[in-house]
């Protein structure tokens, strides 16, 4: 059967229970978390980067970074390394206070994220039973640092770029709301275990047939657009605005930008697997009980990555084959279709479940 | 009409303020008063019999005892050209009456010779200097110039010029939100410098601010001699380096009277086509990398390689090639010529269905491009957007049709024309001429003939005396070189023509009312090349 890593965590809590008092107990638990959590935050954004290279060298026909360590793995140590030793340039003219507190915002927005995403079965820092909106609500103060790095750089591009994404995250955030509530309608509930838990007999996006494909589409389309990936990577557009919001930022407090932007896409992902691909979940079908068994076999947390990479590929692939949106083309794309498409799902998941036609 | 009756009617329009010009001259040329200027400028635009509606360059000359300025003119219609000459009495305060209100884009040209020659336009909608800076102290292209003018090492500071003073004023100054692009901006392609006022994302004006790379080759040239300033002119247009040669070339040769060979007409011809094609290519990677699709760089560089390949085989150089001399080409062709430009030719042809499925068809592509930055007909020719740009607009520009040179007027092409005048006509418009000069380099490539490689000049050049005009078809468009000589070994004074400068010209007018992100399609889809504006 699927290991509960629940038991490794309970076992670890008795441990540290028989010889600690509970207050310690809680705080070291707490500082295990926060190490493996920020390791695994570093350790993603740097293979989510040097995917990014190689899957963007690949479609451009070229080989991508091949000369630090084999196949070039070792770049992204060298890249890190630059950045960390690299000069923090306060320019002249900024808001001091908001403009060092920007960054550390974004990270934190994403962080906040990535700490609710169940990797596998009991393998998650915290598991709420509000936890699909609890994702919504620490998603959206992103934007709180986009827009305070862009104001406080003293800078007019900056300025355009953090307006731009402003009105970009807050239209797509409708859209994918509404489709997380299309997805926790058809599950029942908001606790991100219990809608895993739910797949066990089928992918949500099987089982809830057409308006679950409809709101994958929808939520791969927002998720792009609130995660600011071209093509509706307008906040930044490079041949348009330099670099957008953090075209002021150097050295760490760039990297910091960079790896929110690369850890919102992950998180995208994870939640477009966990919402309609099961999560951890093996791919399961009905009662056909041999072939669930073999499946079984793979490890969930290998399911989990499996599926969330091969989304982030798929983002990839969208920034790097289209053209970039226009500002006004892309609040229509929102407004004008993917919201009304939404709220129309949204009705149709209702009336699917009411009359139970659905697997 | 002929050029006598074109004459005789100009003479009779204005009795006693006109005279026949009689010196050696490529094309008809009156003397005109400069106090008749303006009406015989506007007579000859509004009149239905010469109808000159396209204003094809415009350059001061310095005489000596006066400044001089010179207009050639020619009609879209009726294909005539028509040049006339005024002078300033004296050349302490010259100044001579704007034609920029019957062509809008002698507007440009006219804040180029003001700012070389120190002739004011009187009635001119904007007379600043275009290429120096407003402390720049002489005008460079008087042939008494000897001004010292210091370098300023300090900043000048960005809300000085005088340009940027008449933006702001327009409205409340804290409502007018001012941006500047560049001169170092990924997609001005170069160091131009767009001032450009906004109201939320929409462009209101735009202020282009050029001289970042005037290097001033007018000037150079009169101190050079012929074989000298072909090398000059790779740095113009650096990417139809080889057609910008040809053109100085042509005009020695049209002076000369010398006979090219024909071996080195195929040679030139098929080499202007490969560089047209390299040309256009670097648009297809600049223009997708404008709207935010970076693969296509990659995909184009890739095909636009094989012809640099072919370049270094033929003469040497990858992108400033100067291959071409008075009289011929340096060198002949490699033995593998042929070969590899059929191998090419084959290739691109495989390629071509794929940048259409990559780009031209996609969504986004079509949404950011249709109907964005709309150049009337009119518009066209009246700023003298000439080249693709203005053959997207349905004007039947192309110099190869109108005064074939080399051996176009025996190639049997199409030329290539699309009448919407927006963004997209202009980038399909350009993959229509890749087509059309692949189907130009196959019908020549087998039939170039032996013989010489270049006619037998003398080591020093001299032109005999005389006034020549020159034009090719840049992949820019329409190159004129004008060249004044005295019999000397250097030229007198010669003026480019860059298509880019006329072009520039244009992009305020398009933009007005458009979103940043149309600003750049827009100036991505006039492809011009900043040292062609600067010069």
């Amino acid at each position: 059967m699927i290991y509960d890593f629940s038991k490794l965590t309970s076992s670890l809590d008795q441990l540290l229970l028989s010889v600690l008092p509970p207050f310690w107990v809680l705080l070291v638990e707490a500082l295990l978390v926060l190490i493996a959590g920020l390791a695994a935050f570093a350790v993603l954004g740097m293979i989510l980067v040097y995917m990014e290279r190689k899957v963007c060298a690949f479609f451009q026909v070229r080989l991508g970074p091949n000369r630090v360590g084999k196949w070039g793995t070792l770049q992204l140590i060298a890249d890190m390394l630059k950045l960390l030793t690299k000069e923090l340039v306060t320019p002249r003219g900024v808001d001091v206070l908001l403009y060092n507190v920007a960054p550390f915002i974004i990270i934190m927005a994403a962080f906040l994220s990535f700490g609710a995403l169940p990797f596998a079965r009991g393998l998650h820092a915290i598991d709420f039973n509000i936890g699909v909106f609890y994702l919504m609500a620490v998603s959206s103060l992103a934007v709180l640092g986009i827009l305070l790095g862009g104001w406080a750089s003293n800078n007019k591009y900056t300025v355009i770029g953090a307006m731009r994404s402003g009105a970009q995250v807050v239209s797509y955030e409708l859209s994918v709301g509404l489709t997380y509530i299309t997805m926790v309608a058809f599950a029942g509930t908001m606790q991100l275990s219990g809608i895993v838990e739910a797949q066990a007999d089928g992918w949500f996006l099987f089982k809830g047939h057409l308006p679950a494909l409809i709101a994958f589409v929808v939520f791969l389309i927002a998720s792009t657009a609130e995660a600011n990936r071209g093509p509706f990577d307008l906040a930044e557009a490079e041949s348009e605005l330099i670099a957008g919001y953090h075209t002021e930022y150097s050295g760490l407090r760039f990297a910091f930008f960079y790896l929110a932007e690369y850890l919102n896409m992950f998180i995208g992902a994870a939640i477009a697997a966990t919402l309609f691909l099961g999560g951890w979940m093996p791919l399961h079908i009905g009662s056909w009980e041999a072939f669930n068994a073999v499946m079984d076999f793979i490890p969930p947390i290998v399911w989990f990555f499996g599926k969330t990479f091969l989304l982030v590929w798929v983002t990839m692939w969208f920034k790097w084959t289209f053209p970039r949106l226009r500002i006004d083309q892309l609040l229509t794309l929102e407004w004008k279709y993917l919201m009304p498409v939404s709220f129309f799902n949204l009705l149709l998941m209702t009336v699917i479940i009411l009359l139970g036609w659905h697997f | 009409m002929t050029d006598q009756a074109l004459l005789d009617k100009v003479l009779a329009f204005a009795p006693g303020k006109v005279a026949v010009e009689e010196y050696v001259n490529t094309y008809p040329a009156l003397r005109v008063e400069a106090d008749a200027l303006h009406d015989l400028a506007r007579f000859l635009k509004e009149n239905e019999e010469t109808d000159f509606d396209y204003l094809m360059c415009l350059s001061g000359v310095d005489w000596g005892a006066n400044l001089g300025v010179v207009y050639h003119l020619r009609s879209t219609r009726h294909g005539h050209v028509l040049v006339l000459k005024t002078q300033t009495p004296e050349r302490i305060t010259p100044t001579i009456d704007t034609i920029s209100d019957l062509w809008v884009g002698a507007e440009f040209h006219e804040r180029e010779v003001y700012d070389m020659f120190g002739i004011r336009f009187t009635n001119h909608p904007d007379m600043r200097r275009i290429f120096m800076s407003d402390k720049w102290m002489g005008f460079p292209l008087r042939k008494d110039y000897q001004a010292s003018n210091p370098l300023h090492l300090e900043t000048e500071g960005a809300y000085e010029d005088e340009g940027i003073r008449k933006l702001a004023s327009g409205k409340g100054k804290d409502e007018t939100f001012i941006i500047n692009f560049g001169p170092q901006h990924p997609s001005t392609h170069g160091v131009l410098r767009l001032v450009i006022t906004l109201e939320g994302e929409n462009v209101d004006q735009v202020q282009p601010h050029c001289g970042y790379i005037h290097r001033g080759i007018e000037k150079m040239c009169e101190h050079l001699t012929y074989q000298q300033i072909v090398h000059l002119t790779d740095r113009m247009d650096y990417l139809s380096a080889h057609i910008n040669n040809e053109a100085v070339c042509l005009c020695v040769e049209k002076a000369l009277q010398v006979e090219v060979p024909l071996r080195a007409q195929y040679i030139r011809t098929i080499m202007d086509e490969l560089t047209r094609v390299a040309s256009h290519l670097l648009f297809w990677t600049s223009f997708g990398m404008d709207l935010g699709a970076t693969t296509c760089f990659f995909y184009s560089m890739r095909e636009r390689d094989h012809i640099l390949d072919i370049f270094e085989e033929t003469c040497g150089a990858r992108l400033v090639l100067s291959y071409v001399c008075p009289g011929g080409v340096m060198y002949d062709l490699h033995p593998n010529f042929q070969r590899r430009v059929k191998d090419f030719i084959r290739e691109m042809r495989r390629r071509l269905p794929e940048y259409h499925r990559l780009l031209s068809g996609n969504v986004i592509f079509q949404g950011r491009s249709r109907n964005i930055g709309v150049l009337s007909h009119e518009n066209a020719v009246s700023f003298g957007v000439t080249g693709p740009s203005g053959r997207a607009s349905g004007w039947h520009c192309d110099v190869r049709k109108q005064d074939p040179y080399h051996v176009y007027s025996q190639v049997d092409f199409q030329e290539a024309i699309r009448t919407e005048g927006d963004v997209f006509a202009r980038y399909m418009l350009r993959m229509d001429e890749l087509e059309t000069s692949l189907n130009i380099i196959e019908q020549l490539i087998d039939q170039i003939p032996s013989g010489d490689y270049a006619a037998k000049m003398k080591p020093v050049i001299r032109v005999p005396e005389g006034e020549y005009y020159q034009r090719v078809e840049t992949a820019r468009g329409d190159l004129g070189v004008w060249l004044v000589s005295q019999g000397d070994k250097f030229p007198y004074r010669l003026k480019f023509r860059s298509p880019g400068f006329s072009t520039l010209a244009a992009l305020p007018h398009l933009c007005h009312g458009f979103k940043i992100a149309d600003l750049i399609a827009i100036s991505g889809s006039l492809d011009f090349v900043i040292p062609d504006i600067d010069r």
